[in-house]
């Protein structure tokens, strides 16, 4: 589903990447783990389409078509999701009618009819009720005075109501407590099936105790040194991440 | 002959046509020989340093219709709110159309300024409030007032409480190349009435035409009004809508002002208080393109206890766009416990649009809280970003936060046709087609 080659890319002048491969397959749970600094996030947002970063070499195919060139909505409406470490406020816009946007901008490239308002309000009963979200949260603007936890509830709704293909989940864990966490990783559970993908970008193995990966790949200074299995982020969970450091030297 | 001498001389022709014998028409001789002193603000006017008003002034105009109008329903119903028959005044380049209007003396007086003024039983009246907030020193309204002869006429009596929304409509035609229009509203509203108005001045063809409108507004005790000032014109026309507003005691005055249109707009929009417990609140939204240019200047002057002001303008501009902001509160020693917030926000889209603002604050009293804030700005490019993860094409993605940011302007507009008008006048702006009622 998702091929990255020898990704290098740069932000304002500085290498970021220095040579991303990942191969990531239909119905597979990918975790992407790494210290603060080492390309993480980086990655998430360039296989978004932040234009910010600038590729400087390699490929990203998507369903086996190079998607380069693409912008960040044609990527989403091709089946692309990103949940946001740092989900942005927007006053004045409200849950329900961003939703409803994005949802009928995506059928509009497809050359489908907007949703009607019954199967929309349906469809976002349906999935708020799975991630405890109460109706009168749907009419607040969009992530403003949100909660740590509401915000990352409201992506992961976001995920449910957009049913994308590929989710990439930035720290999706962090500033949650236990309970929240929950929540959202039985959201994720829900939503992973073997159709699509989902590729988990964490600091910590607390979040794989819920939703538990196929692969565990350490990234470092912008690249793939090492993938294993689940019991890859047990090891870096114990040991901290000098042995790779050193392991790489 | 330069255009200023030209209404000093045409106020003769002028005269034939007005009852001299009249009170009011001292006022007019009066505000003529003020003009004549003081002629059209120049940049060398505080008040009028980021707006000149020389491209239209050296011009030459038509000071009323040289012939008559044929305008039919058709060609103006659009600009009604509702297809419902409520209250409305329409006037065709400056002059009444009875056809197009529906007025009423039933229970309140809906009609023309020049029937108040002609007729004896209106006569306490117009003694009573015409031209009694107006400042000498304001050299257009003294140019609206020497050439006072038609305008609105709204008088809701006590404890009245209209139900739909009044609209006073001007037109103008194009059948002159060019047009000077000088309307003259008198709105009073009297204790415990509640009335929400609509004005909105519109050009039907591209021709050049100025507006040099005087509205006096008098809230007397614990009356409620809610006005909106819709500006959506052509780029050939101006405007310099001069508005004063009188509170009484207990009273609630809202200005909604939209400004999406026309070459040169100017809002003079000035409230006063006279008594203790008022809340005024001003609001607008500007939207801008091409080389259009709004300037708003407002006063709030807190002249008794316990009274709120509230002001709130947001701006967008587009293109080679100018927006001016000048907002002055000026509270008096009396005025204690005064609270007044004024905050102006800016988004700039192009590098050629500029943004003039301005607060300026004047108190006199120690036991206040006033608070005022302006910004000027870019689209927030993250949060575009995350539009776009979801879907949503940069253009979309920019009438969404565009959209967003004006809100708090549009949710406060209490009458929802109108609400609705103004959001897909809003979307239509941004070339944009949502899913949801933008």
């Amino acid at each position: 589903m998702l091929e990255i080659n020898n990704l290098h890319c740069k932000i304002e002048g500085r290498s970021i990447l220095n040579g991303v491969n990942l191969k990531v397959k239909k119905g597979e749970i990918h975790a992407i783990m790494g210290p603060n600094g080492s390309g993480k996030s980086t990655l998430a947002n360039v296989i978004s389409g932040h234009e910010d970063y600038e590729v400087t070499k390699g490929n990203l195919y998507f369903k086996s078509n190079e998607i380069n060139d693409l912008s960040a909505s044609e990527r989403a409406h091709e089946g692309i999701f990103m949940s946001f470490q740092y989900p942005v406020e927007i006053p004045g816009l409200t849950v329900t009618n961003f939703i409803k946007t994005a949802i009928n901008e995506s059928r509009k490239a497809k050359g489908l009819d907007e949703m009607s308002s019954r199967e929309m309000l349906k469809k976002i009963r349906e999935k708020s009720s799975l991630l405890n979200i109460d109706s009168n949260f749907l009419s607040r603007s969009l992530n403003e005075g949100f909660s740590g936890g509401e915000k990352k509830r409201n992506e992961i709704f976001q995920m449910a109501m957009l049913e994308p293909e590929l989710a990439v989940l930035d720290e999706t864990d962090s500033g949650l407590d236990i309970d929240a966490l929950k929540i959202v990783a039985n959201g994720v559970m829900k939503y992973s099936n073997d159709d699509n993908a989902v590729v988990l970008i964490t600091h910590y193995q607390r979040l794989l105790d819920y939703i538990v990966p196929d692969f565990v790949h350490v990234i470092l200074d912008g690249k793939v040194i090492k993938s294993g299995d689940k019991s890859l982020a047990k090891k870096i969970e114990d040991k901290g991440y000098d042995w790779l450091k050193k392991e790489k030297k | 002959m330069d255009f200023k001498e030209k209404l000093l001389d045409s106020h003769l022709a002028f005269e034939q046509d007005v009852d001299l014998l009249h009170p009011i028409h001292k006022y007019r001789k009066e505000a003529l020989r003020r003009f004549e002193a003081n002629g059209f603000p120049g940049k060398k006017d505080e008040l009028w340093k980021y707006t000149s008003l020389a491209s239209i002034t050296q011009k030459d105009y038509h000071l009323s219709p040289t012939s008559e109008s044929n305008i039919e329903l058709k060609d103006i119903k659009k600009y009604y709110l509702n297809d419902i028959d409520s209250f409305k005044l329409v006037f065709i380049d400056g002059v009444y159309s009875p056809f197009l209007s529906k007025t009423t003396h039933d229970g309140m007086d809906i009609c023309v300024l020049s029937a108040a003024i002609s007729k004896s039983k209106y006569k306490k009246t117009i003694k009573k409030y015409f031209n009694k907030i107006v400042p000498d020193e304001d050299s257009l309204s003294s140019l609206n007032t020497s050439y006072t002869k038609e305008g609105a006429y709204i008088l809701i009596p006590k404890n009245v409480e209209p139900e739909d929304p009044i609209q006073i409509l001007h037109f103008s035609t194009g059948n002159q190349k060019s047009i000077w229009l000088q309307p003259r509203n008198l709105i009073i509203a009297d204790s415990n009435s509640n009335v929400q108005i609509i004005e909105r001045h519109q050009s039907l063809a591209d021709h050049k035409v100025v507006t040099n409108s005087v509205t006096e507004i008098y809230a007397e005790s614990n009356s409620f009004i809610d006005y909106y000032k819709i500006q959506n014109d052509l780029l050939s026309s101006s405007l310099i809508d001069n508005t004063f507003i009188n509170q009484e005691k207990d009273s609630n005055v809202s200005v909604h002002t939209f400004s999406f249109g026309g070459n040169l707009t100017r809002n003079n929009l000035r409230f006063y208080h006279k008594g203790s417990n008022i809340s005024s609140t001003l609001k607008g939204l500007t939207m801008l393109e091409s080389k259009q240019h709004v300037d708003h200047n407002t006063l709030v002057n807190h002249a008794k206890p316990n009274c709120d002001s509230h002001q709130d303008y947001k701006g967008i501009f587009s293109d080679s766009s100018v927006g001016v902001f000048n907002g002055r509160i000026i509270v008096e020693k009396e005025a204690q416990k005064t609270n007044a917030f004024q905050q102006n926000n800016n988004i700039l889209i192009t590098d050629k649009s500029k943004v003039n603002t301005k607060p300026q604050l004047e108190i006199f009293a120690d036991d206040v809280k006033c608070s005022h804030g302006c910004t000027v700005g870019q689209l927030d490019k993250q949060a575009l970003f995350y539009l776009k993860t979801r879907g949503i094409p940069e253009r979309e993605a920019r009438a969404l936060l565009t959209y967003g940011f004006a809100n708090n302007v549009l949710e406060s507009v209490r009458i929802p046709n109108l609400n609705r008008k103004i959001k897909k006048l809003i979307a239509s702006k941004l070339g944009v087609n949502l899913g949801f009622d933008l």
